[in-house]
């Protein structure tokens, strides 16, 4: 049984209770996912898998085989910052930095999801494909809380990135 | 003796009311380059910030690392050997644990430890805040030392195991019996009887005049009764504490806003010196007054030991809901008599809220009302009903949070009395002084944020009558409120600056940052002060063995900083003035005729005579030269009244169907002295605002009065702001410095959790005509 995470493939625990978010954090050391609920309320944990955005603390690390993960340790390329890892620092969508990680994964994963049209609660028009307005973006990042109120940074970043590469 | 120093020219605000010129100084819209083009905002571009010094908007220094993930976090580090905890909270609010049963947990699988009171280490109880200088506890209860309970979600038992899920699983395993006591859990049965509360050194009670008759015979008055519920913190970041002996130190990886005052506290309860605690706290996974020391350190330490193991403890979301602490409840009235001009006659701000005997903490919300408005007659007071519950604790604007509320709703509530535009009658009521000391402003431009305030909002001038207005379903309204936070520095602020040759600076001291750019605006501090490029200024923070007893609360730890810098600049002035060669034109100088400015020593009254840092040093062979030093002790708080003030202004649109309350449009304009960096400083404006957006509309613990247990310790059940709830907010300030902060900034980090919950009630009122007491405003309230 192996996963591949940023390209990496790793042997799967035997443990079968171990979440995929402690699998990678405590067995893995890769602490850039992070726990803030431990239940699916916060969306800190959340990483790609095979391009969808998944609640790692929800997933069993055993229900991945075979499958491939990206987390936010896989989006730089190198010293090179993901654009919008350079967008979160140049809006300063962040302070502390916890919930980061979690927020820049479902902002790429939502920038997937718009190119399929796929609509959300506040798309009003089911006939065509929804398109990144804000009000849609910020209904689509509201899984990942943020406590220290950097939202108007980071909706100004996604929306810039969602412009930029879409 | 005031803190101006040498260097430290700043214009001096004599009057309250300042030009529309002078509050346009800072926007964080230009400095973040946002929301230019939003309609209803700026509708005047304000000067643009400075380019270099003190406000430039220097990006966050770690923000690179921390997109990236590779912050490391207090559970993020690791040593050999180490094993996980697990809690077992208590299910009773008082009484006595008869039997516990640990034989199942012992033998689970990975088991390594199970510690209760019977095999706990004998240790002394932690010093609560206030019980010393350098308390940093929530509570006084001593931490497992006998089988006594004293509130519904005390820890009664410790696992440690080789994993995390066996740990979680042997806690399961544990099975307590307990001797049930009578317990106080119900806020009306603690209220009777109240003292009133002694609070941070003073009795929480101020009387001026007769009150109560002044208001029976004003020409106008209200009358009203407030409730705020309790919250809690919620930072994202689980508390968590990484934690090793290492021969006879105690070393821990900790999320804390004071890494001395803890290690100081945790060395006192297992009877050590200070300097064999090594605790660091690089990064803090969000504070707001909740990262603090509670039971968990101690008992993962006492366990660590117990074991001989080194120990990884991250409390579970419950965990922290059950062992770390909250804001109290409060009801409050707030009554205010005036004459038909606005002028007030009486100001009664009372009311009482929760705390457990062992803590000193009650939330101070009279402290708007002491500072803010002149009034004829004034009568505070707060009492303190004693419950067996969690120890309640600082949170984000402790005090001003919640006491703002009432009175900001009630002002509201008088002027369609009166018929007087709300910021009218805030401005009839602008005191020349201090309303309670009678002390002289060191700074305030109250009048100015309001009316920049209006500005940038587009308030609609009103006199009596609501303005709100109907599109289709939704009803919408605009209300307004003032934000207060007093000025605080607390003793203990000390820095050591290392020049090198190069011409580079290390400033090592013992700060935080839980995301406000401390790193980033201390550099930028510690530039103006040494006269060096921002660039080549390195900070160094988060470790109990930098200098330095400083803690990130109470918006002082700019103050406190700024205070140690310029003491520590001064100590390597004199260092340097020491190494001045015969010959050279600052030879023989007093060091306090000199100054460090371009990079060079020179003398203060004629720059040109000057000395460039890397010569002095090359001729002096030195590769470094260091000095430290610590601030002077607090006085200028107790000579001047020392406040923040601010400005809300909040858009509702309420659904006349559903009820469903949206906050749509918020400005704050905020006078805080300077601003240190315009980029960091509206994302800490921001930041309190969307906090406040979450008690004003849906914040709540859900206490259960009967059992004493909280019943919603969980994010998928306690709600905060979401994206989809945190409109775009427009913040702006007066950035007028105040000429006694050491660094002409008052803190910024609490002041926009203020006023937001009174604006948007006030804005409730305005589109629906329901005036809403009690917090949160939900829409059970509206329909």
């Amino acid at each position: 049984m192996t996963i591949t995470i940023n390209g990496q493939p790793y042997d799967l625990p035997t443990d079968a209770r171990v979440s995929l978010l402690d699998f990678m954090r405590e067995r893995l050391d890769l602490f850039g996912t992070k726990k803030g609920c431990n239940q699916g309320a916060c969306g800190a944990c959340t990483v790609l898998i095979d391009g969808e955005r998944v609640l790692a603390c929800l997933a069993l690390a055993a229900q991945y085989d075979g499958r491939s993960v990206t987390t936010i340790e896989g989006l730089a390329d190198g010293e090179d910052l993901h654009p919008l890892q350079a967008l979160f620092v140049k809006h300063d969508g962040l302070q502390c930095g916890y919930c980061t990680p979690g927020q820049i994964m479902s902002a790429i994963a939502l920038s997937n999801e718009f190119s399929r049209g796929a609509p959300s609660s506040v798309t009003t028009d089911l006939d065509v494909p929804a398109t990144p307005n804000r009000e849609e973006i910020r209904e689509r990042m509201s899984g990942n809380l943020c406590r220290c109120g950097a939202h108007n940074g980071m909706i100004e970043a996604i929306t810039s990135y969602l412009s930029e590469h879409s | 003796m005031t803190m101006r120093t040498k260097d430290h020219h700043m214009p001096f605000v004599s009057s309250p009311f300042v030009t529309r010129r002078d509050v346009l100084v800072g926007s964080a819209a230009t400095a973040a380059g946002l929301f230019l083009a939003e309609p209803g905002l700026a509708t005047s571009l304000p000067n643009a910030p400075a380019r270099s010094g003190l406000g430039t908007a220097y990006p966050r220094r770690d923000g690179p690392l921390k997109v990236r993930g590779a912050a490391r976090f207090a559970a993020e580090h690791r040593f050999p050997g180490m094993v996980y905890g697990a809690l077992v909270f208590s299910t009773i609010a008082r009484g006595t644990i008869r039997r516990i049963e640990t034989e199942a947990a012992r033998a689970a699988s990975g088991v390594v430890l199970v510690m209760t009171h019977e095999n706990m280490p004998r240790l002394a109880p932690p010093e609560p805040f206030y019980a010393s200088p350098t308390g940093m506890a929530g509570s006084a209860i001593p931490v497992m030392q006998d089988a006594s309970v004293h509130w519904n979600g005390q820890p009664v038992a410790v696992i440690l195991a080789s994993t995390q899920e066996e740990a979680d699983h042997a806690a399961r395993l544990v099975r307590v019996d307990y001797e049930v006591a009578e317990a106080v859990t119900r806020f009306d049965d603690a209220a009777v009887g109240a003292p009133v509360a002694f609070y941070a050194g003073r009795d929480l009670q101020y009387r001026d005049g007769d009150a109560e008759a002044a208001l029976a015979e004003a020409e106008a008055s209200v009358d009203l009764e407030f409730s705020t519920p309790q919250q809690n913190h919620n930072q994202i970041e689980l508390h968590a504490v990484t934690v090793a002996w290492q021969g006879g130190v105690l070393r821990m990886h900790d999320c804390t806003q004071g890494v001395d005052l803890s290690a100081i506290t945790i060395a006192k309860v297992f009877g050590l010196d200070p300097s064999q605690v090594h605790l660091t706290a690089e990064f803090v996974g969000g504070g707001f007054g909740g990262k603090t020391l509670w039971q968990y350190h101690i008992l993962a330490a006492a366990a660590a030991r117990l074991a001989g193991r080194p120990v990884r403890m991250t409390l579970t979301r419950e965990g922290v809901y059950r062992i770390c602490g909250g804001r109290a409840p409060t009801r409050q009235r707030v009554a205010l008599g005036a004459r038909l001009d606005g002028r007030l006659t009486a100001l009664i701000h009372t009311g009482t809220t929760m705390k457990i005997a062992q803590n000193s903490m009650t939330e101070p919300f009279m402290e708007a009302a002491e500072h803010m408005y002149r009034t004829d007659t004034m009568h505070l007071e707060i009492r303190a009903g004693v419950r067996d519950m969690l120890a309640n604790t600082f949170m984000r604007a402790p005090g001003a949070a919640v006491g703002t509320f009432p009175l900001e709703v009630a002002l509201d509530a008088l002027a369609e009395r009166l018929a007087i535009d709300p910021i009218e009658l805030r401005i009839r009521n602008e005191p020349e002084v201090d309303p309670t000391t009678g002390k002289a402003f060191s700074q305030r431009a109250l009048v100015g944020a309001l009316r920049e305030g209006a500005h940038r909002f587009g308030w609609q001038p009103r006199s009596g009558e609501r303005l709100g207005r109907r599109e289709g379903e939704w009803l919408v309204g605009t209300g307004m409120a003032a934000a207060y936070y007093p000025y605080k520095r607390f003793p203990g602020g000390a820095a050591r600056i290392t020049l090198g040759q190069d011409g580079r600076a290390v400033v090592e001291l013992a700060v935080h940052d839980m995301g406000m750019g401390t790193g980033t605006a201390t550099a930028a501090v510690a530039a103006d002060r040494l006269g060096l490029p921002y660039e080549d200024i390195e900070i160094r923070y988060g470790d109990n063995r930098l200098p330095g007893n400083m803690i990130a609360a109470g918006s002082q730890q700019m103050a406190a900083i700024g205070a140690a810098l310029t003491a520590a600049r001064d100590a390597l002035v004199a260092e340097l003035a020491a190494l001045v060669p015969a010959g050279a034109a600052l030879h023989g100088r007093p060091a306090e005729a000199l100054t460090t400015r371009d990079g060079a020593l020179v003398l203060a009254s004629d720059p040109a005579t000057r000395m460039p840092l890397a010569d002095l040093l090359a001729r002096a062979e030195r590769r470094e030269v260091s000095a430290e030093a610590a601030a002077p002790p607090p006085s200028e708080a107790k000579e001047w009244s020392m406040h923040s003030t601010g400005a809300v202004f909040a858009e509702v649109r309420v659904n006349a169907v559903t009820g469903e309350l949206r906050v749509s449009r918020i400005t704050g304009v905020y006078d805080c002295g300077r601003i240190l960096n315009s980029t960091l400083a509206a994302s800490q404006f921001r930041s309190g605002i969307v906090m406040a957006l979450g008690m004003a509309l849906m914040e709540n613990t859900l206490f259960d009065e009967r059992s004493g247990r909280i019943a919603n310790p969980s994010l998928a059940a306690y709600y905060i702001p979401a994206h989809l709830d945190a409109p775009e907010i427009d913040v702006a300030w007066t950035g007028i410095p105040d000429p006694e902060a050491p660094s002409g900034a008052r803190g910024i980090g609490e002041i926009s959790m203020t006023g937001v919950a009174a604006s948007v009630a006030n804005a409730v009122y305005d589109a629906t005509g329901k005036r809403i007491h009690d917090l949160p405003i939900t829409l059970d309230k509206l329909l």
